[in-house]
């Protein structure tokens, strides 16, 4: 194939990715790498290199909408990165030696687990406003816009959520993914934040998280800007087209799509995995 | 002028309120990868151009040439209008923005003399440009 008809064929299915990611809220990074190496043939390394690189790009874009509007929470964002960082450097060393065959089934298991998180119905908690102890040391309790005020909260159980978030670091360097799932999952089921916070907070992580592990994965050659480059600017392109449209597509039917396809690639990746074929 | 957000009861003499910070905060981000990828287009433009008939395969790992895998030489080699390392720079320039980012939540609270928030953004920072600047995990 020549360079310019796998730069286009790239750029289709990224800005694909881009827009099923946006739209259904689950970020595109966690298909970018299953299309790239199940569809393109591409080795997994240069895969997790360009997906990271996309994943910084769409993190930051939509970040800096929400951030401006107040729902992230900057300090709880700040201190739960001390995990997520730490977590993608290990990951980034780790991912040296662990082999391709392991990480496909690795993969396979967080694309099962995306595909169950994405059918489950949200469900909103109430906010809690009883103080804690970590959270009244570190100030995390903040405010955030529901419409007519800002409605205070506060943030339970930090020890449990900083744990999981090093456990999401590992998993973005490895699989070059955002992790936004679990972030989410730590912020809103475990500290207990707004789930509106919970969600941009997670994306105001995501670049980060990303970054740690893309800055070791450049020295180390994982990201060739041929590839790279469509794929960024693909998911991008894909990302704005779908925040653009978000109001008038058909989400459920959308989420319902997309749960398909990260299926289809869940069981595809475990069994490259267990037959060695990745 | 009164600002509506009650946040501002945080603002301090540095007159860098908590408000204020998100709103640079965001605007630094959005700059930052609108120019990355302004970056990496017209690379990838240069680089369709000048081997768009060439043959490619992904399927083998050979790991990048030093050229695109230094800072240094990316930087030098996009300078010199090679079209791959302007690319990378753009890349580069990406992966640099959230880390720009945190150096920059890094001043805000040393303005805002927050000592435990400007010791917690200082292991980030330095633990990103560890894996920025030497590669090592």
């Amino acid at each position: 194939m020549t360079t310019l008809t796998f730069a286009l064929l790239i750029a289709g299915g990224s800005v694909t990715a881009g827009m099923l990611g946006a739209l259904t809220g689950l970020g595109g990074g966690i298909i970018v790498v299953p299309m790239l190496t199940l569809l393109f043939h591409v080795d997994l390394r240069y895969a997790i290199g360009a997906s990271l690189v996309s994943v910084i790009a769409t993190s930051s874009g939509a970040a800096a909408a929400y951030v401006r509007e107040g729902y992230t929470n900057v300090r709880v964002g700040i201190l739960l990165e001390v995990a997520t960082t730490v977590g993608a450097l290990v990951g980034a060393a780790l991912s040296g030696v662990i082999p391709t065959s392991a990480l496909a089934v690795l993969f396979g298991c967080v694309l099962l687990f995306t595909a169950v998180r994405s059918m489950q119905p949200r469900t909103e908690h109430d906010v809690l406003t009883t103080p804690d102890k970590w959270a009244a040391r570190l100030r995390l309790d903040s405010t955030y816009p529901t419409g007519e005020r800002m409605q205070p909260y506060s943030v339970q159980r930090v020890p449990a959520g900083f744990s999981l978030m090093f456990i999401a670091g590992i998993l973005s360097a490895l699989l070059g993914i955002g992790s936004g799932i679990i972030k989410v999952l730590a912020m809103d089921q475990m500290m207990r934040l707004p789930f509106k916070v919970s969600t941009t907070t997670s994306n105001f992580m995501i670049g980060v998280t990303a970054a740690a592990s893309a800055g070791v994965y450049l020295h180390r050659g994982y990201i060739d800007p041929v590839l790279s480059f469509p794929v960024m600017l693909g998911v991008l392109a894909g990302a704005l087209l779908g925040a653009r449209i978000l109001g008038r597509a058909n989400t459920k039917l959308l989420r319902q799509i997309f749960t398909v396809v990260v299926v289809v690639m869940a069981l595809e990746m475990l069994y490259k995995g267990f037959t060695g074929g990745l | 002028m009164s600002d509506p957000n009650p946040r501002d009861k945080n603002a301090h003499a540095s007159g860098w309120s908590d408000h204020a910070v998100e709103q640079f905060i965001g605007r630094l981000l959005q700059v930052g990868v609108l120019f990355a990828a302004l970056v990496a287009l017209v690379g990838g433009l240069f680089v369709l151009v000048q081997h768009g008939g060439a043959p490619v395969s992904y399927t083998v790992f050979r790991g990048e040439p030093e050229l695109l895998r230094s800072i240094v030489s990316i930087v030098r080699g996009a300078f010199a209008l090679n079209s791959l390392a302007l690319v990378q720079l753009g890349l580069l320039l990406l992966i640099a923005t959230p880390i720009a980012r945190v150096a920059f939540t890094l001043g805000a609270f040393a303005l805002q003399r927050d000592r435990t928030y400007v010791i917690v953004t200082t292991i980030v920072l330095v633990l990103l440009l560890y894996g920025f600047i030497y590669g090592k995990a």
